[in-house]
C-alpha cells in the first residue's frame, strides 16, 4: 500500500508511538500499563511503518531480526528475577535504588522485568507479522 | 524452613533455554549447552533432595510476600524426589536427542522448547499454590504441543490436534474447579486451603468441585474413559520427544492427584469407590489395547495407560501401604517408561521401522545392547528383584486387606498381559530372524563411535537407575514410607508453609 498521506503521517507517528510505549512501560509499576502493553504499542508503531513503506523498509530501520529480541528480553527478565538471590532475598523480590531519578522516578528490579517483557512482546509480535507478510510477498512474486 | 534456593532446578532450565535461544540455529552449540544444563540441573536436584531428606520441608515465599497471600513454593519429600527423577530422565533424553533428533527439528528450536518443558515439570512439582500449579500445567502443555508438531508431518498434526483438544478440555475442568474452590474458601494456597476446607458447610459443592479436579487430572494422566488421546498421539513424534511425554507428562497428572487429594479433598467413600472402578477399567482397557498392537510405540502407549491404572488404584485405596505402593510405582514408572521410548528410538535407528512384523535378529547382531534392554524389559514386567516387583507387592497386599478383589484381579490381569506382550515383543524383535522379504535400513552401524555412545548411554543411565531402585529397594521403601506419612498427615506441610499460628 503506497499512500503519501499514510507515509508522511507515519514519519511523525512512529516516534510519538514509541515515546508513548516508553511512557506505558515506565508508568506500569503502580498504575495501569507496563511491559506487555508498552510492547504491543511499540510493535504497532513498527507495523504501521511497514504498512506505509513496506516490510523490507521496516526491517532496515530495525537493523536486526526481531527474533533476536526474544532471548535478550527473556534474559533481562530472568536476571531481574534471580538477582535478589544474590542479596539474600527470595526470587522476584523488588530491589529499589534509594534515590529517585529525574523524569523516570524510582527504579527497581521490577522495571527490568518489565523491560524484558517489553522486548519479548515486540520480538514475538513482529516475528509473527513479518513472517506472514514476507510469505505473502513471496507468493505474489 | 525457608530456603531461597529451592527453585534452582527451574532457573537452571530457564537459563539453559535462554542461552539456546541466543544460539538459535547453531545446533552443535545447542547440543553442548543442553547436556551441560541438564547435568547442572541434575546436580542441583540432588542437592535439593539431600537437603530436604536431612532437614525437612523447605519453602520459598516468592517476592517475599507472606505465605497465604503470595505464591509459595514448597519442596517436601515427594516434590524433591520427583524433581530428582525428572532431572535424571531429562538428562538422559537430552543426551539421546543430540543424536536421535534430526537436524531439521533442532533448527526449529527443539532444544529450547525441551528445556522449557522440563522447567515446567519442575515448577509444577515445586509449587504450593493451586493456581500456580495450573500455570505450570499450561507451560507444560504449550511446550509439549510445540514438541509434538515440530516437523509438521501429517500424522503428527493429526495426533497433536487430538492431544491439544483433550488437554484444553482438561485445563478447562481444572480451572473451573479452581474458580469454584476460590469462590468457596477465598484462598489459593494449598496449605491454607487444607485448613479452610474443613470449615466449609456446603459439603455437596465440595464434592462436585473435587470431581472437577478428578476429571481434569484424569484426562491428563490418561484414565479410563478419557485416555484415548494418548495412544493416538504418542506414536507420532520422534522417540526422544515421546520418551519425555510417556515418562513424565502423564505422571504430572498422578502427582497433582496425589497432592490435591491428600491435602485439600481427603477422598470420601464415593471418591474412593469411583477411583477404584476407574483404576480397574483403565487397567483392563489399556491391556486390551496393548494385546493387539504390533507397532512397538503404540504398544508402549497402551502399556502407559494400563500402568496408570495401578497408581490410580493405589490412590483410591488411600491407606499408608497403598500409597507406598503407588509412590514406588510412580518412581519406577517414570524411569522405565522414559527408557522404553528411548529403546524404541534406538530400535528404529537400527532397523528403520517399529513394526514388529518386519523387525528381527537384533539379539544376534547387537547382543550387548540387547542384554541392556532386557534389564529394562524385565523390570517393567516386574521380575523380582527388579524395580517393578516391589510396588506390586504393596498394592496386592493392601487390595487383599481391604477386599478389593476386582482390583486384585485387574492387577493380576495387567501384570500377565504386560508379561505376555513384552515376551512377544522380545521374541519378535530380538530372537526371530529378520523376515526374508524385508530390507534392513541400518542407520546405527555407520555412525561414529561417539554418536553410538550418545544413543546407548542414556538407556544405560536409566537402566542403572532402575537397577539401583530395584536392588536397593529397602532404602526406597524407607523413602516412600516417609513420603506416605507426609501425605497422610499434612500438618508438617501446613506448618512449614503457614507457620505455627494456624495449627
Amino acid at each position: 500500500m503506497k499512500s503519501p498521506i499514510l507515509q508522511s503521517a507515519t514519519k511523525y507517528l512512529l516516534p510519538i508511538l514509541l515515546l508513548f510505549s516508553f511512557f506505558l512501560l515506565l508508568r506500569g509499576h503502580y498504575y495501569p500499563g507496563g511491559g506487555f502493553v508498552g510492547g504491543l504499542v511499540a510493535s504497532i508503531a513498527f507495523v504501521l511503518h511497514s504498512f506505509a513503506n513496506g516490510t523490507e523498509a521496516t526491517m532496515k530501520i530495525l537493523k536486526r531480526k526481531p527474533l533476536s529480541l526474544i532471548p535478550i528480553g527473556l534474559g533481562v527478565s530472568a536476571i531481574s528475577v534471580t538477582l535478589p538471590l544474590l542479596f539474600g532475598y527470595p526470587p522476584m523480590t523488588g530491589l529499589w535504588f534509594e534515590e529517585p531519578i529525574p523524569f523516570i522516578g524510582m527504579i527497581g528490579s521490577s522495571l527490568f522485568f518489565d523491560l524484558g517483557v517489553y522486548l519479548v512482546v515486540i520480538g514475538v509480535v513482529l516475528t509473527i507479522l513479518f513472517t506472514i507478510s514476507l510469505n505473502n510477498l513471496e507468493e505474489k512474486n | 524452613m525457608i530456603d531461597n534456593h529451592i527453585l534452582g532446578p527451574v532457573f537452571i532450565h530457564l537459563f539453559t533455554a535462554i542461552l539456546q535461544l541466543v544460539a538459535w540455529r547453531k545446533t552443535a552449540t545447542q547440543r553442548v549447552i543442553s547436556a551441560i544444563g541438564s547435568f547442572l540441573g541434575l546436580l542441583v536436584a540432588i542437592r535439593l533432595f539431600t537437603k530436604v531428606y536431612t532437614t525437612g520441608i523447605l519453602t520459598l515465599n516468592a517476592s517475599n510476600w507472606e505465605a497465604p497471600f503470595g505464591i509459595v513454593f514448597v519442596a517436601d519429600l515427594l516434590s524433591s524426589t520427583l524433581v530428582l527423577i525428572t532431572s535424571l530422565a531429562g538428562l538422559a533424553v537430552s543426551l539421546f536427542s543430540s543424536t536421535g533428533i534430526s537436524r531439521q527439528r533442532m533448527l526449529y528450536g527443539y532444544f529450547p522448547i525441551f528445556h522449557f518443558l522440563v522447567m515446567g515439570l519442575n515448577g509444577a512439582f515445586l509449587t504450593g499454590d493451586i493456581f500456580n500449579l495450573y500455570v505450570w500445567f499450561e507451560v507444560i502443555i504449550i511446550s509439549s504441543f510445540v514438541l509434538m508438531t515440530l516437523g509438521g508431518r501429517k500424522t503428527q498434526l493429526e495426533g497433536a490436534v487430538k492431544y491439544m483438544a483433550l488437554n484444553i478440555l482438561a485445563s478447562t475442568f481444572f480451572l473451573t474447579g479452581i474458580g469454584i474452590l476460590y469462590g468457596i474458601t477465598g484462598s489459593l494456597n494449598m496449605a491454607d486451603l487444607s485448613q479452610k476446607i474443613k470449615l466449609v458447610n456446603n459439603q455437596f459443592l465440595l464434592g462436585i468441585t473435587s470431581t472437577f479436579f478428578l476429571i481434569g487430572f484424569g484426562i491428563k494422566s490418561a484414565v479410563f474413559p478419557l485416555y484415548y488421546w494418548l495412544p493416538s498421539s504418542y506414536h507420532t513424534p520422534p522417540s526422544a520427544v515421546a520418551a519425555t511425554f510417556g515418562g513424565l507428562l502423564t505422571k504430572v497428572g498422578i502427582y497433582a492427584m496425589l497432592r490435591v487429594f491428600s491435602l485439600i479433598f481427603i477422598p470420601d467413600d464415593f471418591t474412593r469407590n469411583l477411583l477404584m472402578v476407574l483404576a480397574v477399567l483403565t487397567i483392563i482397557t489399556g491391556c486390551m489395547g496393548a494385546l493387539i498392537k504390533l507397532n512397538i510405540r503404540r504398544l508402549f502407549s497402551y502399556l502407559i495407560v494400563c500402568h496408570i491404572g495401578f497408581m490410580i488404584g493405589g490412590i483410591g485405596m488411600f491407606t499408608k501401604v497403598a500409597l507406598m505402593g503407588t509412590l514406588f510405582y510412580l518412581f519406577h514408572d517414570i524411569l522405565v517408561k522414559t527408557n522404553m521410548f528411548l529403546i524404541a528410538g534406538l530400535i528404529r535407528h537400527k532397523r528403520g521401522t517399529m513394526d514388529m512384523k518386519s523387525l528381527g535378529g537384533l539379539y544376534a547382531q547387537y547382543p550387548k545392547t540387547s542384554l541392556l534392554i532386557a534389564i529394562v524389559l524385565f523390570s517393567l514386567v516386574g521380575i523380582p528383584p527388579l524395580s517393578g516387583f516391589w510396588p506390586k507387592i504393596f498394592l496386592f497386599k493392601e487390595a487383599f486387606t481391604l477386599e478389593y478383589y476386582a482390583f486384585v484381579a485387574a492387577l493380576v490381569f495387567g501384570s500377565f498381559v504386560t508379561l505376555f506382550v513384552i515376551a512377544r515383543m522380545w521374541s519378535e524383535v530380538f530372537w526371530k530372524d529378520v523376515p526374508a522379504n524385508v530390507d534392513i535400513e541400518d542407520k546405527f552401524e555407520p555412525l561414529p563411535l561417539a554418536r553410538k555412545i550418545l544413543l546407548v548411554l542414556p538407556i544405560g543411565i536409566l537402566a542403572a537407575a532402575t537397577l539401583f531402585i530395584g536392588l536397593n529397594a529397602e532404602e526406597i521403601v524407607q523413602l516412600v514410607d516417609r513420603i506416605s506419612d507426609q501425605l497422610l498427615d499434612t500438618s508438617a506441610y501446613v506448618q512449614a508453609v503457614l507457620g505455627n499460628q494456624n495449627l
